[in-house]
């Protein structure tokens, strides 16, 4: 079977916007953006959901985007770094990470960034995390509370105080 | 990764019928959920499927009250909502605790609870295309046997396979006696209709039969996972020791459940992660302490019987000791919150 055979029209629903693509059913939601939807934002790096720097939102829950296909995702809604900002205005979370220099060389930002905002989601909703008491009724977000839950986000030049600060700013300023 | 057929079923039937629809025409189809091993494993060529049905839209998302006190959980219900749940976190707090402790919470938000069931190895040479895995290829060879092993399995293992099961939930699963309710399509390789599967029988050792994982049969699906209302009320603990803090897989992990009446033991559950192709429910340990006093002596002798028949290879021999030591450490601290009057 030659591979025209199995391409399909997919209907993504991303940043707002409808965005219909004719793709093999075999290609990540990562690589749609990125080669079929020039949205390059999401950074690929390990393609095997350890490093995260593909997250991103579906539905305002955070995600590897690299081991989901996109075919998968079809109806869903789905929140890319470049749709964080309203108009001219930036995501708390990236003003933040400007802020307290929560990077280097930037690779892992948007990843970073886009897991900070599903996990303060995760926290509204009560998630607990492994370092969460059982019978906590409410999630404080102190420094063993943000190592866990950002765990699945690695920033090799080490920026992690930086990253540390400003999700705490902005837990501060606004989920509580 | 090959290309593929792709098809999203709306119900359970209609995944049944497109799998066996693909069987008769000679694919060999997957069901695909989450995707985060499965997708993984085909882009890494250790698995190569020309059919998959996509069953992560079914209906199976909710987490429901059985008559007795026992909770149903729906095999799309994903990790994390099942983990976050406050039925599961008041009534089974060690299958929270051990889904919190594997994996990231991306991850978590993706994979499923019968996907999770269906994890495959993280063994070095089962995924690496170019090694002798008779996971991968039977009949290949195991190049783990006498190759880099620190991470492998020291119980039930045989000559073929010294592979882990990588998954945390199956741990607290197996010690809280779950129930795996499957479907099949009638007239597909015998089966028809439902039927239930102890966790104890549901994962397999590795035998001469080390590429089969679990007795689910061919075209068999999960649709839910039974938590009985008598595991639940009892004091528990997940304790996982990893290379690192968080985000790692278990070098050993303990699930340990107990409950003392009169000074003694009167139910207890000890299952092991990390150390077998399966979880591990420490059975001769358990035999040992019920009716037993809880004390550490008893728990010392009862891990020590435990991991007699382990077998160690060059990389993998603390496993021995770290597992003994760790099931001594979770019991008697179960013991002591129960005989200081904690919870």
């Amino acid at each position: 079977m030659s591979a025209n055979e199995k391409l399909q029209a997919v209907s993504l629903h991303i940043n707002g916007v409808e965005r219909t693509l004719t793709i093999e059913p075999r290609t990540s939601l990562l690589d749609a953006l990125r080669d079929h939807l020039g949205l390059t934002g999401t950074k690929k790096g390990c393609d095997q959901g350890a490093c995260g720097a593909c997250t991103l939102l579906v539905d305002g829950e955070r995600i590897n985007s690299c081991l989901a296909l996109a075919i998968q995702y079809e109806g869903r809604q789905i929140v890319t770094i470049e749709g964080l900002a309203q108009s001219n205005q930036l995501h708390p979370m990236q003003a933040a990470f400007i802020q307290h220099d929560g990077f280097q060389c930037g690779y892992c930002t948007p990843g970073q960034i886009c897991s900070a905002v599903g996990m303060l989601n995760e926290l509204r909703n009560g998630f607990p995390s492994a370092v969460t008491a059982d019978d906590a009724a409410v999630v404080e977000l102190d420094e063993a509370e943000v190592r866990e839950r950002m765990s699945g986000n690695l920033c090799r030049c080490g920026a992690y105080v930086g990253i540390r600060d400003a999700i705490q700013q902005v837990y501060g300023a606004t989920a509580r | 990764m090959n290309n593929f057929t792709y098809h999203r079923a709306p119900d359970t039937a209609a995944a049944l019928q497109l799998f066996s629809d693909a069987t008769a025409g000679n694919a060999s189809p997957r069901f695909l959920a989450g995707g985060t091993n499965l997708v993984d494993l085909m882009r890494e060529g250790v698995e190569n499927h020309d059919s998959l049905v996509d069953i992560s839209r079914l209906p199976l998302a909710e987490i429901t009250e059985l008559a007795d006190g026992g909770l149903r959980i729906g095999a799309m219900v994903r990790n994390s909502h099942l983990a976050a749940n406050s039925l599961v976190r008041q009534r089974f707090p060690l299958l929270s605790q051990a889904i919190l402790m594997g994996a990231s919470a991306q991850l978590r938000n993706m994979a499923t609870t019968g996907g999770n069931l269906m994890q495959r190895t993280r063994c070095y040479y089962f995924y690496d295309t170019a090694s002798h895995c008779n996971k991968r290829s039977p009949g290949a060879g195991c190049d783990a046997i006498h190759g880099y092993n620190r991470i492998h399995a020291i119980l039930g293992t045989s000559s073929q396979c010294i592979a882990t099961h990588p998954s945390d939930m199956c741990v607290a699963l197996a010690a809280l006696d779950a129930t795996v309710n499957v479907s099949g399509a009638s007239g597909v390789s015998g089966a028809s209709g439902e039927r239930s599967i102890p966790i104890s029988e549901f994962h397999r050792l590795p035998g001469d039969t080390p590429h089969i994982d679990t007795n689910l049969r061919a075209g068999e699906l999960i649709t839910s996972v039974d938590l009985p209302a008598s595991s639940s009320g009892l004091t528990s603990q997940y304790r996982k020791v990893r290379d690192r803090a968080s985000y790692a897989f278990a070098l050993v992990s303990v699930a340990a459940a107990l409950r003392l009446k009169n000074g003694v033991i009167d139910d207890i559950r000890i299952a092991l992660g990390g150390v077998a192709h399966k979880p591990w429910r420490a059975s001769s340990a358990e035999r040992m302490l019920r009716g037993a006093a809880p004390t550490r002596e008893n728990f010392v002798a009862a891990a020590a019987a435990e991991l007699a028949p382990a077998v160690a290879r060059s990389g993998n021999a603390f496993k021995i000791e770290l597992a003994k030591r760790t099931i001594t450490a979770v019991l008697a601290e179960l013991a002591a919150g129960l005989e200081g009057g904690g919870r």
